[in-house]
């Protein structure tokens, strides 16, 4: 009887341990930057600008999109493939570190492949090119010029991810 | 009486499982048993007892390119555009290239995963070779040769969803070698808990070179399996229909490369199943014209793109 109780606790226990991250609806921006929009499309205005590795609760969902907020007072949509249900750790202690190792709940950020071993690679590739890389990242589109595209195009925007 | 047997027999199976996932996972996993080499506990950077349990977390769960963060991806992605470039040139026309970004990024918006890292980004590659690459995170290059083989923006844009299409599903990804993504992700952890030294810090860029090279040469020379081709043209029409392309431009595509591309020649033709049997694989539904004829103003600013190319 006694061994049933322990098994039974431990058993609840670990369920609970996974399941709080993700029953209070709080997922982390896993995008170097994104936006928090006043309607659920990327054509919509922009409420408030979020970046990696913060953290965002789920107010609803509609479709690919979620509301969320966010600290500092920020509400609005952003597109779920911006989020990830994993804990982004910015500044990772030892514990943390294991803990990623192991699990799928955290993340570190800027570990790992990042800005200092790609500067190691170009150190020993040094015609591999860069330049047009950095150059290619350089080439962005604004809602204002998607919209006045589709729309000349005859073409529509995807909204609401309801199709 | 009964009840209790029961419950004990439940829960003791209910613990087999994990094991049992464990014991099956171990026997695929040998390469990363490896990776206890990589972690600096002969030069003091971590406790033998804090690598032990590093190694046996990264080992136990078993790492895959799903394990692979955007941002890792991103990195990943950077280098392999890096190398392509480094064997094709880019194409200096400004006009040209915001065409294709304009279009690319109005595509990549209506995917499944219109949000990666540092978003979606196309550029032209200076070739006559027919062909067209999708670094991972969105770094997408296409050449000359094959925008030149398009009709109309609708083929245009079928060439980028494809491209699209492999970005979404990380394809591009899946030709890492799983003991390096294991082994790099396990250094991660260390560095993680402190500062690594330097033979950590060789190791890791090692196996982000063999990651780089492992995507590079697949997009390069081996080409994508024909699953993934297959997915890639599926999610590619599944695009072009959101927006309000003609579904069938990417059969018409198809049908021009089919035309144009000279069995066994370089480029596409050597890393991509034959244009027939690509058309064989999509919907039939996929062939169908759809909704009103496309408005002057598209054929319009088609018309001064291909001029450029």
């Amino acid at each position: 009887m006694s061994r049933t109780r322990v098994l039974t606790i431990a058993l609840f226990m670990v369920l609970a341990a996974a399941t709080v991250w993700a029953a209070v609806g709080a997922m982390s921006v896993q995008v170097k930057n994104s936006q928090l929009r006043a309607t659920p499309s990327f054509l919509g205005s922009t409420a408030a600008s979020v970046s990696y590795g913060e953290q965002v609760e789920v107010l609803q969902e509609q479709g690919d999109w979620a509301e969320v907020s966010a600290a500092g007072g920020k509400k609005g949509w952003i597109h779920q493939s911006a989020l990830t249900r994993k804990k982004i750790v910015l500044n990772a202690s030892g514990k943390d570190a294991e803990l990623a190792a192991s699990g799928d709940e955290l993340a570190l950020a800027g570990k790992g492949f990042n800005a200092d071993v790609e500067a190691r690679f170009r150190a020993s590739h040094r015609d591999v090119d860069f330049a047009s890389v950095d150059r290619m990242e350089a080439m962005t589109v604004s809602p204002a010029e998607m919209i006045v595209f589709l729309k000349e195009g005859g073409l529509k925007s995807r909204t609401g991810g309801a199709q | 009486m009964k009840n209790r047997s029961f419950s004990e027999w439940f829960l003791c199976s209910l613990a087999l499982v994990p094991m049992l996932i464990l014991i099956a996972s171990c026997q695929t996993m040998e390469p990363a048993l490896n990776v206890g080499a990589a972690l600096g506990v002969s030069t003091g950077v971590v406790s033998q007892s804090q690598a032990n349990s590093i190694v046996r977390g990264a080992v136990a769960v078993g790492k895959t390119f799903q394990d692979i963060t955007p941002e890792q991806e991103y990195y990943i992605g950077r280098s392999v555009a890096a190398t392509v470039l480094q064997r094709y040139r880019p194409y200096d026309d400004a006009e040209a290239n915001r065409y294709v970004n304009l279009l690319g990024q109005s595509l990549a918006q209506a995917s499944d995963r219109p949000e990666t890292f540092a978003g979606y980004h196309f550029l032209i590659l200076d070739t006559d070779e027919i062909n067209a690459f999708a670094a991972p995170g969105g770094l997408i290059l296409v050449s000359r040769g094959m925008l030149r083989l398009c009709k109309d923006e609708g083929q245009t844009a079928a060439v980028l969803a494809h491209e699209i299409g492999h970005i979404q599903g990380r394809h591009g990804l899946r030709a890492i070698k799983s003991s390096r993504i294991t082994s790099a992700l396990t250094i991660l952890a260390v560095e993680g808990a402190k500062n690594v030294g330097g033979g950590q810090v060789a190791q890791l860029t090692e196996a982000f070179e063999g990651s780089v090279t492992d995507v590079a040469s697949m997009l390069m020379n081996s080409g994508y399996s024909r699953d993934l081709e297959r997915e890639a043209d599926q999610e590619a029409v599944v695009i072009l229909g959101r927006v309000g392309y003609d579904p069938g431009s990417l059969v018409g595509l198809l049908k021009e490369m089919d035309k144009r591309m000279a069995k066994g020649g370089p480029g596409f033709a050597k890393t991509h199943p034959d244009p027939k049997d690509r058309i064989q694989g999509l919907d039939s539904k996929s062939g169908v014209p759809a909704g009103p004829p496309p408005p002057p103003e598209r054929k319009a600013r088609f018309a001064r793109f291909i001029a450029e190319v």
